[in-house]
């Protein structure tokens, strides 16, 4: 089990989290004609074997979605961040 | 290579099993080769074999940066079947299941191939006529497939839970009988073994850790053991395909995943068929040493760890007690986790790419054992003429840019939900 430290309710085991996806990924602009900046958003993942960027949501917590640093390797977590606040 | 016979293990009965020929050679790098395959796994020793077979393309080598079956070959819970819904699917796992059909005699090794049947439950109306619709598509295609009652699954599998306090009663199934499971590692090893016997080298231990280029073109490898020349390369590596397709300029539409797997203690004989909850992930079949081999959902977070966690093996356990009560203290023996390359539709990607002189075969998710034969046999038509094979056209890398995705399961661009 991972431990989230979740920055409202503290450590907590991971399966209390929804998971999000890699958080490094930005939408487009809403009005954004380019096709290939979509299919980029949608389809195409850094997919690191080291540190990801990723999201989490605390749905059986505070509900808020987390920015989680992560070594996919490894699974060891270095830092913990509300989205919300969290630069992309 | 020396043919396995009942005759060859007489004689070297005799003489004290002190003759037999090495399964395949451990032969020392060539400085190029006219195809390099890298990752020496079910899809990549059988790209050899084909290569050779099919093609007269004998000048390969089988790069491994660890050892031969060491990877999700080695990992899995070796379910075969080809109950496929979607057009490019179904003809592509039914001409995979023929091949198996055929594997032990094409290459000399007993895979073990054993066609028990598949069963998946069905839980409602609604869910029995979704599997009515799967097994009419199945026979338009020539693939057996039948639709039992609740009274057929009862007879069948009496073991499952047919209580009055089921979670989830069963109210019928879809069976395909001709599927069934093989013994993983021999096939890895039969396949290994057969490509050496046409000349091909496979060389273990021996990691790929860039590539060579000439302008645009990629001309060969750098790997642990020097760098080897090859005129046209196939990535065949499952759960890395992103660290080595991001070392050769490629973006990939993959993320990687780790899937569980279980082996329970020795029972003496239970389960008779492949079965699967259709209320829940989890699938089950008893292996020839007695274990309920079984699995369930990924862990469900990006990962390149080959071990899981403990919320998926409860959630497994969970599952498999709804559907068969009577397991309920048998203990587990192992647990073990693969690393697959999920892709946002989970069907995979076969293809030529747009770097000149590099193939791609991956994006196998958590369905690549069954696949092994006949991705083996596509990706080397496709090394050896530059085109997709016409069963795994459908399986593009461009199919997520021009929005035609296979998905099976209606998930959704979700690697990890699928």
């Amino acid at each position: 089990m991972l431990r989230i430290n979740c920055p409202h309710c503290g450590p907590r085991d991971h399966d209390e989290f929804r998971y999000g996806g890699d958080a490094s990924v930005t939408r487009p602009a809403h009005d954004d004609p380019s096709f290939e900046a979509w299919y980029r958003y949608v389809y195409v993942r850094e997919n690191p074997a080291g540190r990801h960027r990723e999201f989490w949501q605390h749905v059986l917590g505070c509900r808020q979605w987390l920015v989680v640093e992560r070594d996919t390797r490894t699974h060891v977590i270095s830092s913990v961040a509300f989205a919300r606040s969290s630069a992309a | 290579m020396r043919r396995y016979s009942a005759l060859s293990l007489l004689r070297n009965g005799l003489a004290g099993h002190r003759h037999w020929q090495r399964t395949w050679r451990a032969p020392e790098p060539k400085r190029a080769y006219d195809v390099v395959i890298v990752g020496a796994g079910g899809h990549g020793l059988a790209t050899a074999f084909y290569l050779a077979e099919n093609h007269g393309i004998r000048n390969v080598a089988v790069l491994e940066k660890g050892y031969v079956g060491g990877g999700n070959v080695g990992r899995n819970t070796t379910v075969i079947r080809s109950n496929y819904l979607l057009d490019g699917n179904t003809q592509f796992y039914e001409f995979s299941m023929k091949l198996w059909e055929g594997m032990s005699r094409a290459l000399n090794f007993n895979v073990m191939f054993s066609q028990r049947g598949q069963i998946v439950t069905a839980h409602s109306a609604d869910q029995l006529d979704f599997f009515s619709h799967r097994a009419n598509v199945m026979r338009l295609n020539g693939i057996d497939a039948e639709i039992l009652d609740r009274d057929d699954v009862r007879r069948l599998v009496p073991y499952l839970d047919f209580s009055e306090t089921a979670r989830f009663p069963i109210h019928g199934a879809i069976l395909q009988g001709r599927a069934g499971t093989a013994r993983h590692d021999a096939v890895a090893w039969g396949y290994a073994r057969a490509a050496d016997g046409h000349g091909i080298d496979i060389i273990q231990n021996c990691e790929v850790t860039g590539f060579l280029r000439e302008g645009e073109k990629i001309v060969g490898v750098e790997t642990t053991r020097g760098e080897i020349g090859a005129g046209k390369i196939g990535l065949a590596v499952a759960g890395h395909t992103s660290v080595l397709g991001r070392k050769a300029g490629l973006e990939l539409p993959i993320e990687s995943h780790v899937l569980q797997a279980f082996v329970t203690e020795p029972l003496k004989p239970l389960v008779d068929h492949v079965v699967a909850y259709g209320a829940d992930h989890f699938y089950v079949s008893q292996s020839d040493k007695g274990g309920l081999v079984f699995g369930g959902n990924l862990d469900g977070y990006n990962s390149y760890a080959q071990r899981g966690n403990l919320g998926v093996v409860r959630e497994v356990a969970e599952a498999a007690i709804a559907l068969m009560p009577n397991i309920s203290r048998v203990r587990l023996l192992r647990h073990w986790g693969g690393v697959m390359d999920m892709t946002p539709d989970a069907s995979p990607i076969i293809c030529p790419t747009p770097i000149d002189g590099l193939y791609l075969n991956g994006g196998w998710c958590y369905g690549g054992f069954k696949a092994t034969p006949a991705s083996g046999w596509c990706f080397a038509h496709t090394l050896a003429t530059g085109k997709p094979h016409p069963l795994t056209a459908a399986y593009s890398l461009d199919r997520f840019r021009t929005g035609r995705t296979l998905d099976e399961a209606g998930a959704g661009p979700f690697a990890w939900l699928q």
